[in-house]
C-alpha cells in the first residue's frame, strides 16, 4: 500500500515539475524544477529497486549537470522575456502534437506491458534475479560483458571535457603568457651577451 | 492492485511528451531546449530501468548508465557552445543563429 502511495506521489511530482521546467517564466526556476524532477525520478528508481542508478542520478544530474545549468543561466546576462515571445503562438500546435504523442506512447506501452516479454512479472527485480545487491549485480555485468563500452564511456567523457575547455578557453590580448617551448629552446648564445667594458666608462645599452 | 510495468511506462511516456512539448514552445530559448532534452533522456532512462527491473535483467540499467554518461557530456558541450555563442553575439536567441550556414 505504501508503495502505491509512494509511486503516485513521485510520479505526480516528476510530471508536474517536468511541466514547470518547460513553462516557467524564469530559467533559474526552470533549473530548480529540473532538480526536483530528477530527485523524484530517483525516487521512482528506488521504488523499482535500482538503488545504484538512483544515487547516480542524484550525484551526476543534480550534483553536476543541474548545477552547471544553474551556473550558465546565472552567468549569461540575457533578457529572458524576449526569448519567451512565440510561446503562445506555438502552444496550440505543441499541445496537439504532445497529446497525440502521449496517447500513442501510452497505448504502445500498455500493449507491451500486457502482451510483451514482461507480461508475467508482477514485482520489479533489480538485481538480475540473483541474491546479490543491485550495485554488485551491475558491477558483475558491467566489468565483464560491457568492459569495452565502459572504457568507451570514459573516452566520451574525456572528449567532452577537452571539448568544453577548448570551446570556452579565451586568450585575452595583452596578457603575457609563459611559453614553455621558448624557455626550453633558450641557449647561451641567445640568452646572454658578453660585453667588454673599458675601465672608468659606463655602458650604453 | 499493484504497480506494474505499465505504470512506469506511462510516466516515462508523459515525461517524454513534456520534453517534446518544451522544445516546441520554447523555440527561442536554447537553455530551456537543452533542459527539455535532459527531460527526454530522463524519460528514456525510466523506460530502460523499468524494463530492466520487470524483466529481471541488469543490462537495461547498464544501458541507462551509458545514456547518463552521454547526457552529461552533451550538457557540458552544449553549454560550452552556448557560452561561446553568447560571447560572440551578446545574445542567445537561436532563431537568428544562422551565421553558421555554409
Amino acid at each position: 500500500m505504501i508503495q502505491i502511495i509512494a509511486f503516485y506521489l513521485m510520479a505526480a511530482v516528476t510530471l508536474v515539475s517536468g511541466f514547470c521546467v518547460v513553462s516557467a517564466r524564469n530559467p533559474v526556476h526552470s533549473v530548480l524544477w529540473l532538480i526536483l524532477a530528477f530527485f523524484s525520478a530517483a525516487g521512482l528508481f528506488v521504488l523499482m529497486g535500482a538503488e545504484f542508478l538512483a544515487m547516480l542520478l542524484v550525484v551526476v544530474y543534480v550534483g553536476a549537470v543541474a548545477v552547471l545549468f544553474l551556473f550558465v543561466v546565472m552567468m549569461l546576462d540575457v533578457d529572458f522575456a524576449a526569448l519567451r515571445q512565440g510561446f503562445a503562438r506555438y502552444m496550440p500546435v505543441g499541445l496537439l502534437i504532445a497529446a497525440f504523442l502521449a496517447a500513442e506512447m501510452i497505448l504502445v506501452s500498455y500493449a507491451v506491458a500486457t502482451n510483451g516479454a514482461a507480461k508475467d512479472a508482477v514485482l520489479p527485480v533489480a538485481n538480475g534475479g540473483s541474491d546479490v545487491t543491485n550495485a554488485e549485480a551491475i558491477g558483475r555485468v558491467l566489468y565483464t560483458d560491457y568492459v569495452y563500452f565502459f572504457q568507451a564511456a570514459g573516452l566520451v567523457l574525456l572528449v567532452a571535457m577537452i571539448g568544453a575547455i577548448v570551446l570556452t578557453l579565451r586568450h585575452k590580448p595583452g596578457v603575457r603568457r609563459q611559453v614553455i617551448m621558448d624557455q626550453v629552446l633558450r641557449s647561451p648564445k641567445t640568452g646572454m651577451r658578453i660585453v667588454q667594458l673599458k675601465p672608468g666608462e659606463g655602458m650604453d645599452q | 492492485m499493484t504497480i506494474g510495468l505499465a505504470h512506469y511506462l506511462a510516466v516515462a511516456a508523459i515525461l517524454f511528451t513534456i520534453g517534446v512539448f518544451g522544445i516546441f514552445v520554447n523555440r527561442k530559448n536554447i537553455i530551456v531546449i537543452l533542459m527539455s532534452v535532459e527531460l527526454i533522456l530522463l524519460a528514456v532512462n525510466i523506460n530502460l530501468v523499468a524494463f530492466s527491473a520487470y524483466l529481471g535483467d541488469v543490462t537495461g540499467q547498464i544501458f541507462a548508465m551509458f545514456v547518463l554518461t552521454v547526457a552529461a557530456a552533451e550538457a557540458a558541450v552544449g553549454l560550452a557552445i552556448l557560452v561561446t555563442f553568447f560571447r560572440n553575439r551578446g545574445d542567445i536567441a537561436v532563431d537568428d543563429a544562422s551565421m553558421m550556414k555554409g
